[in-house]
């Protein structure tokens, strides 16, 4: 694969910002097959569809907060949550970190120029944008939005007369957007590396990213296919999945789920490896056990793939298949649980430098650990069928996808973004919109815990009186988060146009490559590629020990 | 396992890597029929009898015709190959030619033998086909949908072909650059091989 518009060096003395290539203006970025602009382009389309995803969220506990009808029917909240679940889960955190963050540092964290096929990089971006205008198209049109829920679960899926095909479509040509994606960031990962970047040198992000596109590559297609079917079976009446005509509604789940848990590993791995990334670099520590947190990712991304049985307890399954699923899952917890002992050990003995991507990285910890706990609490037989299908399930969801994938996202943006644009936010209003997205993230979600445990089911419109005061409080929360939120984006996108500049290379005293080049980045990262000598992470008595980096 | 850097023009060529991408996406087009042979599977375990009698209605003649129809393509393209690493522009793109005739040879057979259900009134939906038990629906409903979608990489291939032909004869494939073409054959072998397990699976196990 050439990379066609280099002509020659001169994409080394102005940022990749300031670059011009073969294409300017605004084809300058949608034709650019530069890793760093495809970053851009995702992080500015997530960013969008996370907005869209937060106002209908918003909505949903807005419906909530008074038993019956608050502010919109039945037929719409169904649509709203359908529509919460496919955006934030497709369009935000599947893509998430690899696509905004993967692209852009993956290739500098092995020393790289280029992921191993950029003009299929920037394809993946296109079919993202595809599918994300499908998701959109399929709530304008004439029919109305879907309102499965974004499980597509059968029978309902093919009766119901909403759009459900363009949102499957759209869930499918996404699909196909991140095994493009975790196609090149494999083949990256093997053809790419510096000289000298053996695999244990590798840092522990793109550890994760690696065992993340493996699950990508490997369960998406199942999606892919199961989605196409419901399709075929919406279109044709061909019956593979509809009782009616002889099909098996649970082997759709089967299949759906063969994808969808391991899909949340592909959301929650990268957030891992975020946070390996910072708590060394804000601890002043070397990082406590490197190879079981590599290797734990990818146990994680192995095991993972193995137990997507546990969200069909009560469907209709053997015994000893229940058993072993209920075991499965409980072995997941055990790289998982490595992870947070190894980040709580290299904290120990640090000089804890609570900068903003720091606390973010803390409340990843607490809060991916309750929703990791509570999961496994879900793991077991008999407490599954009391909590299933309540609100219990969404606390746990939502503890460790917003708390977890969530606030790594938010880590890796406020850690990331000076290098990425060479400007600062305002640090001391980041420090306050934590607080306040992390008093509103628990105050929104930890009263699901409890009236789920109490028998609130999810997804429904109205709800007995007793379980009114946990709605309320729940409410509340987002009334504090979603503000946060936008306060946060505020602060990030003034600092774009009018934040303090950096020019300095290694503004948080990081190892990795990335703290080693131009701030903002050249259009080729760097000017020789790298040798690599030493690990990443070296500190000796709360001081960063600089690698040895010798130029070609 | 050297990465070719040249560090004056960044020009990047891997062809491990290439082919490496091309091995990850075959595997991912395997896993996408994977789930339909799940789904073949666990109905053929619960409708034994019906799957024995609807199998019955596929036409043996015309499944073997094809069976050795795409084998000799896979032949002609691997022989495509072999012919530009040797230098012989000109024979690779008859051999390149001569995959997609057979390919197109495959498509006329099926159109002819769907045609020929179709005739019978055996299709999705039909009131012939839901008059039968649900084991005979579900047969049917597999037998178009995996031969379809085989069908339609059928299709794919010939296209992607179609551009290695035009590569060819433009020098963008070459005797030393021709990993284009390497991945089309491996693509082509792909959707033989595919085949290759449909074919027993509808028309031989009865």
């Amino acid at each position: 694969m050439s990379n066609e518009n280099i002509l020659s060096n001169n994409g080394n003395d102005v940022s990749y910002l300031e670059y011009k290539g073969k294409h300017t203006g605004i084809w300058g970025w949608l034709l650019s097959t530069d890793h760093k602009r495809i970053g851009l382009l995702y992080l500015i389309s997530l960013t969008i569809f996370l907005i869209v995803g937060v106002v209908f969220g918003f909505l949903m506990r807005l419906e909530l907060l008074t038993p019956g009808r608050t502010i919109m029917d039945p037929q719409t909240y169904n649509s709203i949550f359908t529509l919460h679940g496919v955006i934030m889960i497709f369009l935000f955190v599947v893509p998430g970190l690899p696509a905004v963050f993967g692209n852009f540092f993956l290739p500098i964290l092995i020393g790289a120029r280029d992921v191993a096929f950029p003009r299929l990089n920037l394809l993946s971006w296109y079919l993202y944008a595809i599918g994300g205008i499908l998701a959109i198209i399929s709530i304008l049109i004439p029919g109305g939005p879907a309102d499965t829920g974004w499980t597509f679960y059968i029978p309902y899926s093919v009766r119901t007369n909403t759009n459900v095909i363009p949102a499957l479509f759209a869930a499918f040509i996404l699909g196909f957007s991140s095994i493009l994606t975790g196609l090149n960031f494999v083949t990256t990962v093997h053809r790419m590396r510096a000289p000298g970047m053996e695999w244990f040198k590798m840092p522990l992000s793109v550890w994760s990213l690696y065992a993340t596109a493996w699950v990508q590559v490997l369960a998406t297609p199942i999606i892919g296919i199961t989605l196409l079917l419901v399709g075929i079976e919406r279109i044709f009446g061909v019956g593979l999945f509809d009782p009616a005509l002889g099909g098996d509604p649970v082997l759709y789940q089967h299949l759906f789920w063969i994808y969808s848990h391991p899909a949340v590993y592909i959301m929650i791995l990268p957030a891992m490896g975020v946070v390996s990334e910072i708590i060394p670099v804000f601890a002043h520590r070397t990082i406590f056990g490197y190879k079981f947190i590599a290797m734990s990712s990818i146990a994680i991304a192995l095991f993972g793939s193995l137990v997507w049985a546990h969200h069909m307890f009560t469907a209709g399954m053997s015994d000893t298949g229940q058993l072993i699923f209920s075991l499965l899952t409980m072995i997941v917890a055990i790289p998982s649980a490595i992870k947070v002992f190894n980040w709580v050990a290299t904290l120990y003995k640090g000089s804890i430098d609570l900068q903003p991507p720091m606390l973010y990285v803390l409340a990843f910890i607490f809060q991916f650990s309750i929703g990791g706990l509570t999961g496994v609490m879900q793991g077991v037989l008999s407490v599954d069928i009391q909590v299933h299908d309540t609100s219990f399930i969404v606390a746990h969801f939502h503890y460790v996808m917003f708390g977890g994938t969530g606030f790594g996202f938010f880590a890796a943006l406020h850690y990331w973004f000076p290098k990425m644009f060479g400007k600062m936010y305002n640090i001391n209003l980041a420090k306050k919109v934590f607080w306040a997205l992390f008093v509103g993230f628990n105050t929104l979600y930890f009263p699901m815990f409890i009236m789920g445990w109490l028998g609130m089911p999810r997804r429904y419109y109205d709800y007995l009186p007793e379980y009114q005061i946990y709605h309320v409080i729940s409410t509340i929360g987002s009334w504090i988060l979603v503000p946060a939120l936008f306060l946060m984006f505020g602060n990030l996108i003034y600092a774009l146009f009018k934040g303090a500049k950096v020019t300095e290379k290694n503004i948080w005293g990081g190892e990795t490559l990335e703290w080693q080049i131009a701030t903002p980045p050249v259009h080729e990262n760097f000017i020789d590629i790298p040798v690599v000598t030493e690990s990443p992470y070296q500190y000796k008595d709360n001081e960063l020990v600089l690698q040895t980096q010798e130029a070609k | 396992m050297s990465v070719q850097h040249s560090a004056a023009a960044h020009i990047h060529r891997d062809d491990v890597a290439s082919r490496m991408g091309m091995w990850l996406f075959l595997f991912t087009e395997l896993l996408l029929f994977g789930g339909m042979f799940i789904l073949y599977s666990v109905y053929r375990f619960t409708h034994p009898n019906e799957f024995h009698l609807a199998a019955k209605e596929l036409n043996t003649v015309i499944g073997t015709f094809n069976t050795a129809i795409l084998l000799t393509s896979s032949l002609t393209m691997a022989l495509s190959i072999a012919a530009i690493q040797r230098k012989q522009k000109s024979l690779s793109i008859i051999f390149q030619l001569l995959t997609i005739v057979l390919a197109l040879g495959f498509m006329v057979n099926k159109y002819f033998e769907w045609g020929a259900k179709f005739h019978h009134g055996i299709y999705p939906g039909s009131d012939t086909l839901l008059s039968k038990p649900s084991g005979e629906i579900l047969f049917f409903g597999l037998y178009y949908v995996m031969t379809g979608l085989h069908g339609l990489h059928v299709i794919i291939g010939v296209v992607i072909i179609a551009f290695m032909t035009a590569f060819t004869m433009k020098d963008v494939i070459t005797h030393d650059n021709y990993v284009k073409l390497e991945a089309a054959g491996l693509y082509w072998h792909l959707v033989d091989i595919i085949w290759i397990f449909l074919f027993p699976l509808f028309y031989l196990i009865t």
